[in-house]
C-alpha cells in the first residue's frame, strides 16, 4: 500500500531525511521508532503530501504522492504530531466537517461520525467545544477525524502522547484491530508499544534506517538475547564460565553464550550441569533481549558510545 | 467545488462563534456612522447621496479589514491545523479561495448592514441609487482588495499581531499612493508622469470611479488583479511553508 523509495528532505544544510526506503503492505502495523529529530515526522508529512521531498518517490496505494496527491490523500488518514483541531469547534461539528471534506454528505456523513464516534468513546463530549476538552479526549477526536473516511492507510504521528495509561492501552489495542485490514505507520518513542502493537519496526536515526524487523528480530540484537539467567543454591561461578562469559548479578548469575547462534543449546547444557552437580534450583530463564537496549545501542551518537 | 463551501461555512462558523464578530460588526457599523454624519458633515452638505459615507471607507477598512483577515493563515499555522487541511483530499487553492471567500462574505455582511444610511438619503431626498450601489460594489472591491493583502501576510507568519501590522502598512501604501496631500507633495520634484503612475497604483485613484457612479472595467481590472496577485503571493508563500 504504501511504497517509499529513497526518500530525501533536506532543510538547507541539514538532511532530516537521508534516503530512506521502505514498503508497508495491508495487515501490516509498522513502528517507527528513533530519537527525537531523527525524522520520523518528516517523512510522515512526505507520506502525507504535506511535504514535498528533496528527492525519491513515495506513493500510496499504487498513487504517486507528488504526481497525484488528490488520489494519495483520500486513501489516507492522518493523525498530526499534537493532534492539531479547531478549538473554537464542537467535536461533533468537527468530524462532520472532516467528513464533508472528505466527500461524505447526508445519511453517509452521519453513518461515519456515528463509527467514530464510537470507536474512539467520544459520545460524552460530543457537543463540547474542543478547547474544553482534556488532553486525551483532544487527541482522540482528532484520531476520529483521521478514521472518519475508513481509510485504507493510516499514517499517525506519536498517537498515544500524552494519554494516561488506560487510554494508552485503547488506542494500542485500536490500533492493532485496524491494523488487521490496513497499512498503518505510526511513530512513537515508547518501546513496549512496538511489542504490543507492531508487526514490524523501523529504527531511523539521524535521517536513516539503522534497523528493520518483526519485534523479535529486532529484540534479537540485543546483547542479552540468547542469555541464561541463573539463581541457584551452590553454584559455582568458575563452573558456569565453561559455557560462557558468566556476570554475577545479586543472588544470580548470569551466562552470556560464547557464540549467539549456539544460545538454544546453552539452557541445556547448563541444565546438566546443574543436575551433575546437584545445585538447588530456585529460577532460571532464558532472556529474550530488551528493546531499549538495543534502541539505545544503535542510536546513541558514536561519541556517547565511546 | 462542494470543499470550498464546506470550508466556507467552517470559517464563517468560526467567526460567530466567538464574540469578536459581533464586536467588529457593531465597531464598524459605530465607525462609519460617525465619519458619515459627524466627520463626513452629512448633514451640511445639502445633497442627495452617500459621498460622505464612501469617502471614508479606504480609511475605516485600512483597520478593520487586517484585523477580520490577520488569523486566517496565521492561527492555521499556529495550532498546527493547517497539516490537518492540507492533507484533506483537497487543492491548496481551494483553501486558499475557501478562507478568502469567507471573510469577504463576513465583510459584505457588515457592508449590508450599513443599509440604513440608504433609506435615510432617500428619506430625505431622491438620490440616483444608481450611484449608491456603484459605491457598494466598489467598496466590496476595495474590501477584497484589503482582504487578500491581509491573507498574504497573515500566511506569512504565525503571529497575527505580525500579519495585522504588515497588512496595515501595505494597505496604506495604497492608500497614500493615491491620497491628495500626498500626490501634491510629490508633484514639487517629480515629474507629472512618475506621480501619475505612481498614483495609478492607489486605491484611492480606483474607488474615486465607483464613487461617482461609474464603473470602469480598468478599475475592476485593478482590485480583481490586486485580489488575484494577492491570493496567488499567498500560495505561493504555503507552499514554501511546505518545502520547509
Amino acid at each position: 500500500m504504501i511504497k517509499i523509495d529513497n526518500l530525501v528532505k533536506s532543510f538547507g544544510a541539514k538532511r532530516a531525511v537521508d534516503g530512506v526506503s521502505f514498503a508497508v503492505e495491508r495487515g501490516e502495523v509498522l513502528g517507527f521508532l528513533g530519537p527525537n529529530g531523527a525524522g520520523k515526522s518528516t517523512t510522515m508529512r512526505m507520506i502525507t503530501g504535506f511535504m514535498p521531498p528533496t528527492s525519491g518517490r513515495v506513493s500510496v496505494g499504487g498513487h504517486d504522492v507528488a504526481e497525484s496527491p488528490l488520489q494519495a490523500k483520500r486513501l489516507i488518514g492522518y493523525l498530526p504530531e499534537n493532534a492539531a483541531s479547531y478549538p473554537d469547534m464542537t467535536v461533533q461539528g468537527f468530524l462532520r466537517f472532516a467528513a464533508e471534506l472528505r466527500g461524505l454528505s447526508g445519511a453517509a456523513r452521519k453513518k461515519a461520525v456515528s463509527r467514530v464516534v464510537e470507536l474512539c468513546f467520544l459520545e460524552s463530549v460530543l457537543h463540547q467545544s474542543i478547547d474544553t476538552l482534556s488532553k486525551g479526549y483532544r487527541h482522540r477526536t482528532c484520531l476520529a477525524q483521521a478514521l472518519i473516511h475508513d481509510p485504507e492507510v493510516l499514517i499517525m504521528d506519536e498517537p498515544t502522547d500524552g494519554l494516561d495509561p488506560n487510554q494508552k492501552h485503547e488506542v494500542r489495542n485500536l490500533i492493532r484491530e485496524l491494523g488487521r485490514n490496513k497499512a498503518i505507520v505510526f511513530s512513537t518513542h515508547i518501546l513496549e508499544e512496538v511489542d504490543s502493537a507492531c508487526t514490524r519496526a523501523i529504527i531511523i536515526d539521524r535521517g536513516r534506517i539503522v534497523a528493520n524487523g518483526t519485534p523479535a528480530e529486532l529484540r534479537g540484537m540485543s546483547e542479552l538475547a540468547g542469555a541464561v539467567t541463573l539463581s541457584a543454591r551452590g553454584a559455582d561461578e568458575e563452573d558456569l564460565g565453561k559455557l560462557g562469559r558468566v556476570e554475577k548479578l545479586n543472588g544470580a548469575f548470569r551466562v552470556y553464550p560464547h557464540d549467539k547462534a549456539k544460545a538454544a543449546e546453552l539452557a541445556q547444557q547448563i541444565i546438566e550441569l546443574v543436575n551433575r552437580r546437584g545445585w538447588k534450583v530456585e529460577g532460571m530463564y532464558s532472556e529474550r533481549g530488551e528493546l531499549d537496549e538495543v534502541f539505545r545501542r544503535i542510536t546513541l551518537p558514536d561519541t556517547v558510545k565511546k | 467545488m462542494r470543499a470550498i463551501r464546506t470550508i466556507v461555512k467552517r470559517e464563517l462558523a468560526s467567526y460567530f462563534n466567538s464574540p469578536v464578530a459581533y464586536v467588529f460588526l457593531v465597531i464598524f457599523l459605530l465607525m462609519t456612522g460617525f465619519f458619515t454624519f459627524t466627520a463626513g458633515n452629512f448633514f451640511e452638505r445639502g445633497e442627495a447621496s452617500l459621498a460622505a459615507f464612501f469617502g471614508w471607507h479606504p480609511w475605516v477598512y485600512l483597520v478593520l479589514v487586517p484585523a477580520v483577515g490577520m488569523r486566517l493563515w496565521a492561527e492555521e499555522r499556529r495550532s498546527g491545523t493547517m497539516e490537518l487541511l492540507l492533507t484533506m483530499p483537497v487543492a491548496p487553492w481551494q483553501v486558499i479561495l475557501a478562507k478568502f471567500l469567507a471573510s469577504w462574505l463576513f465583510l459584505a455582511l457588515a457592508l449590508a448592514l450599513t443599509f440604513p444610511a440608504i433609506l435615510t438619503v432617500n428619506l430625505l431626498g431622491e438620490p440616483d441609487n444608481g450611484v449608491i450601489a456603484a459605491g457598494y460594489l466598489g467598496s466590496l472591491l476595495l474590501a477584497g482588495a484589503y482582504l487578500a493583502i491581509t491573507c498574504m501576510t497573515s500566511a506569512m507568519t504565525r503571529n497575527q499581531v505580525v500579519a495585522f501590522i504588515l497588512a496595515v502598512v501595505i494597505c496604506l501604501f495604497l492608500i497614500l499612493a493615491g491620497f491628495n496631500p500626498v500626490t501634491d507633495l510629490m508633484v514639487r520634484w517629480a515629474s507629472p508622469a512618475v506621480v501619475d503612475t505612481i498614483a495609478a497604483f492607489s486605491v484611492v485613484t480606483h474607488f474615486d470611479g465607483f464613487q461617482r457612479g461609474v464603473i470602469d472595467s480598468r478599475d475592476l481590472v485593478f482590485f480583481l488583479s490586486i485580489i488575484g496577485f494577492a491570493l496567488f503571493a499567498t500560495g505561493v508563500i504555503i507552499r514554501g511553508h511546505r518545502a520547509g
